[in-house]
């Protein structure tokens, strides 16, 4: 399955996310640059962590206006599976591909470190190889990652099962301490309702090589590829 | 008219300013005086160190740039090299912590890319006062924040580093930046403006009226009017870095570039005239095609201005447009602003009239070089009779109280702050002995390590500088690496007071002596001068950043206990004998409990009534062969090396937990009758404690015989708690978990916003 990983001006991890995809997985894998509308016949696009435009403004708040991210807009509503690591994220929260937006982290500084996370709904396309519940070690890098939404769209994420990942301890608890940013309910990673794009603040794409540290990243890019095997049939 | 005055406000002497007399053959104009204040400065110059760095080891089979560019080149096979160099940021910090450190770590990550190497790692040595005053809080939280901020947001894994508080750097902040980069071996660029014809452009960032004279500020003491120095730091933009980085290296794929420089200390002076230097050419530029970012920019700000994330490089004549093409894509301001003359002048033209005409040559090469006065301190001839009398003393709770330190407690507080992950390198996380990165490709991975003590030499500079470079080597050893090369970044006050001239010049005989013996050529580094306020100046703080190979990379080695039932041994001397150092040693465990009643910082006052430990360079060079043989016979489970508080600081810190695994412990038998406080803190070099499989140790003990290396056994990794028994005698029981937690929040809790 041919993936696209887009590049803005800033953004850093494109090759991390490359570098999994062609030489962990070995598929093919194409850089598409944020000028561009063609999405080069790729089945998946990952929007992957940096500094797109440097955060000016809010983080992600220009890169989606860039002209590759009304092609990802057009993509996602046929159904094509988009996933926003990081500023990712961020840029498809203000795209509005996603729900909610994001704050600065509760402690005001810049954080890396590796966390778990819980897996909330293991039947999306991203998680379809986890099982529910389990615990994931992936590390996130972040100055925003404080996610919240307006209380009563909240509940409807958790009602349509739209929360993908949340924050815990080692053990599979969600409690506030193992909340690295404040995040509303612990929220780590979310999906939109028709289930084919994710955002997600932890990187998997650090966590797919057993020498990094976790091969739990790895769950997510090969779930994809798995789903679209088995809509292919 | 030049005046006494404006000689002054330009740090120029009036015997600097005779030579520039008879070099130009006339009267300078303010713009011309202006560029020589900044070219001669102390800071660019180094005109009061070059007589000295001369004596530093330069070469070496892997070597293959020495000083004299913008970063040291080492060979590390098939085809790759590595760029790297350290570089302070030391006054800028002081004055604005944020900015000042944000823009030492653009500087140094401009050197790496305009060699042309991809940087890939980056770490920084930093000094503060301690951290019970208020501004050193401040300082240090800024610091921390500016260096995060700005490599962060560039991309580049801050992987590593060491942060020290000592009174000394109260008013005087130290922030040496350092940074490697990978590239192949042939495709290196050099600052250099050959090929007369040559089109000289210049890319980045517009030019304001930021950081004018910052070279001139780096080159004095600060006062009580330091406020006021604010617009001398420059302010930087790592999102516009970023994308000169992108474009720079996509620029160099095209074959048009000929030579290629930053704009740093000095701006476009230094970058015009050090490229025209170099290759001997002269260049000629025109102000007026220079993007600015302010209005009524005279052509002595421009000259001087050290806006950041700007690059001068020179194309061949003709391809400039492949150049623009590029840095068009990026949104980077490109622009031709001159060329490439044969006579070697600078030439700069304002508004169609020529506004300063100096011969490059003058600026740099021949450049003022003093060999300034050097006299003996005062303070090393005082000889201390020492009196040890009985005592009794806890050690579980001295080594308790050691841990609860800023100068031995964990720095995670600092480290969370900076993406140490990002470009997925990053095998070693940090808080071991070396910082580690793979290279990606090969089989092979990048160790690498900031040490640097000026409490030691302060004490004895030349044996100061000589323990940095030991310790630096270890820790690289200690991760599984063999130590190649090293950078430096030397700091002291005044080059006008004989007694700081004398420790430079002892320092450089260390360092010259270690380097030589352990076979770490330097490749490049910087020297910072008149760190002082008010005439107070800081211990001389030599900083080494060592680089060395780990291949395979299977070789790698955490510094921490992996397995219950495994062997804890001590490689290297156990006991030295009797030496000033051991005697101050016991004299400081007498007064240790009345110290404690005045200090929070317990250990860092019991060391600062120590002199300097011992080395013996061959025993270093042996111990560190043992440990490497021993890796490469997959002998070694983990390593770590004694230094600060010395073995029970060490087996401690292997003992606590770390990504993806729990705490350990371990029980030490020592021999009865030994001398206690020396054994399990004294500070002494050549020590390093590995874990070997109980099978094992046979072979180990072979290779240190072969070594003649002292091996001792000395106890076996449990789980839970820190035993040593001496003899039969229980001398320390505590639970690791306590002392984890002492260790933890040493530093968290002295600052607010809590993560």
């Amino acid at each position: 399955m041919k993936f696209g990983v887009l590049v803005f001006p800033g953004s850093n991890c494109e090759h991390d996310a490359y570098h999994v995809i062609s030489k962990v997985l070995h598929h093919p894998a194409e850089f598409i640059w944020h000028q561009s509308s063609d999405l080069k016949g790729c089945e998946a696009i990952i929007v992957p962590g940096g500094f797109a435009y440097g955060d000016y403004l809010r983080t992600g708040a220009i890169a989606r206006f860039s002209p590759v991210m009304d092609s990802v807009r057009v993509f996602a509503a046929k159904g094509g599976l988009v996933l926003g690591i990081c500023n990712g994220f961020q840029i498809l929260l203000e795209s509005g591909l996603l729900g909610g937006a994001m704050l600065r982290n509760r402690g005001l500084k810049y954080i890396c470190q590796y966390v778990s996370i819980r897996v909330e709904n293991s039947e999306t396309s991203f998680t379809s190889l986890t099982k529910s519940e389990q615990v994931l070690t992936i590390p996130i890098g972040h100055m925003e990652g404080n996610y919240t939404i307006d209380t009563k769209l909240f509940s409807l994420l958790e009602k349509k099962k739209q929360i993908v990942f949340r924050y815990c301890t080692p053990e599979g608890k969600i409690t506030p301490s193992s909340n690295p940013n404040g995040s509303l309910g612990n929220v780590a990673g979310i999906c939109n309702p028709q289930g084919n794009v994710l955002g997600m603040m932890p990187h998997p794409e650090r966590a797919s090589e057993r020498l990094l540290g976790s091969e739990d990243g790895l769950l997510i890019f090969q779930s994809m590829i798995q789903s679209r095997s088995f809509t292919r049939r | 008219m030049i005046t006494s005055q404006i000689l002054a406000q330009h740090n120029l002497t009036k015997v600097e300013y005779q030579r520039i007399l008879s070099i130009l053959g006339r009267q300078p104009n303010l713009t011309e005086l202006g560029i020589f204040s900044v070219m001669w400065s102390e800071h660019c110059s180094y005109k009061s160190s070059k007589t000295h760095l001369k004596r530093l080891p330069t070469q070496g089979a892997h070597v293959l740039q020495g000083p004299g560019e913008n970063a040291g080149i080492i060979d590390i096979g098939d085809g790759y090299a590595v760029a790297f160099k350290i570089e302070s940021h030391n006054h800028p910090s002081f004055v604005e912590p944020y900015q000042g450190a944000a823009t030492g770590v653009g500087g140094i990550l401009r050197d790496i890319f305009t060699m042309g190497a991809r940087p890939i790692a980056a770490m920084n040595s930093l000094r503060f006062g301690p951290l019970d005053q208020p501004q050193n809080r401040r300082i240090m939280e800024g610091v921390v924040a500016g260096i995060a901020g700005y490599g962060n947001c560039f991309g580049v894994p801050t992987i590593g580093g060491e942060t020290v508080f000592e009174e000394c750097y109260s008013q005087n902040p130290l922030v040496n930046a350092f940074a490697v980069g990978l590239f192949k071996k042939d495709q290196i660029f050099y600052g250099q403006a050959s090929g007369i014809g040559n089109s000289v452009i210049y890319v980045g960032s517009r030019t304001g009226r930021d950081g004018i004279h910052g070279a001139t500020m780096a080159s004095t003491g600060f006062d009580e009017e330091s406020e006021s120095k604010r617009p001398n730091v420059q302010v930087g933009d790592p999102f516009l870095e970023k994308l000169l980085l992108e474009a720079c290296l996509e620029a160099m794929k095209t074959g048009a570039i000929v030579g290629i420089q930053d704009m740093g200390a000095a701006g476009l002076t230094c970058s015009t005239c050090e490229m025209g230097g170099r290759a001997a050419t002269g260049i000629e530029i025109d102000l007026d095609k220079v993007p600015q970012r302010e209005e009524g920019m005279s052509p002595y700000e421009v000259m001087l201005s050290e806006s950041q994330e700007r690059m001068l490089l020179v194309a061949e004549k003709g391809r400039e447009e492949e150049i623009f093409r590029i840095f068009n894509k990026w949104q980077i301001d490109a622009v031709r602003i001159g060329k490439v003359t044969d006579d070697g002048i600078l030439r700069v033209l304002n508004r169609g009239s020529l506004v300063a005409e100096i011969p490059n040559r003058a600026l740099t090469d021949d450049a003022p070089v003093y060999k300034r006065p050097i006299s003996l301190p005062a303070r090393m001839t005082h000889n201390q009779k020492p009196c040890p009398s009985p005592f009794r003393l806890n050690w579980g709770d001295v080594l308790e109280g050691f841990l609860a330190s800023p100068n031995l407690g964990s720095k995670e507080w600092i480290y969370r702050q900076y993406d140490h992950m990002v470009r997925t390198n990053t095998i070693q996380l940090p808080s071991a002995d070396a910082a580690v990165v793979r290279v990606k490709n090969t089989n092979k991975a990048l160790a690498m390590s900031l040490d640097g003590n000026g409490r030691y030499c302060k004490q004895d500079p030349r044996l100061g500088a000589q323990l940095s470079v030991a310790e630096s080597c270890r820790n690289l050893v200690c991760s599984g690496a063999r130590p190649l090369a090293a950078t430096n970044c030397l700091n002291f006050g005044n080059p006008e007071n004989p007694e700081v001239m004398w420790e430079v010049s002892q320092i450089i005989d260390g360092l010259a002596n270690a380097c030589d013996i352990l076979e770490t050529p330097i490749t490049g580094g910087n020297v910072s001068f008149y760190n002082e306020t008010l005439g107070e100046g800081i211990y001389p703080t030599p900083v080494i950043g060592m680089v060395g190979l780990i291949e395979p990379l299977s070789r790698m080695r955490g510094s921490w206990f992996v397995e219950e039932g495994n062997k804890i041994v001590l490689l290297g001397p156990m006991v030295w004998p009797r030496t000033e150092y051991s005697s101050a040693l016991r004299l400081t465990w007498q007064s240790l409990s009345s110290l404690k009643e005045r200090t929070g910082d317990l250990y860092t006052a019991w060391g600062n009534q120590l002199p300097c430990p011992p080395i013996d360079l061959d025993v270093e060079a042996r111990v560190q062969k043992t440990c490497c043989q021993a890796m490469e016979t997959g002998l070694i489970v983990s390593a770590h090396d004694c230094s600060d508080g010395g073995l029970a600081i060490a087996i401690a810190e292997m003992s606590f937990s770390h990504f993806g695994c729990t705490a350990l412990g371990a029980e030490i038998f020592l021999p009865q009758d030994t001398e206690l406080g020396e054994v399990l803190f004294g500070e002494y070099p050549s020590r390093i404690l590995v874990t070997v499989q109980e099978k094992d140790l046979k072979a180990l003990q072979k290779i240190a015989a072969v070594h003649a290396v002292e091996m001792t056994l000395l106890g076996t990794v449990i789980s839970g708690f820190l035993v040593v028994r001496s003899g039969d005698v229980l001398v320390l029981e505590k639970s690791v978990v306590t002392l984890e937690n002492t260790w933890i929040n040493c530093l968290g809790g002295l600052f607010a916003n809590p993560l």
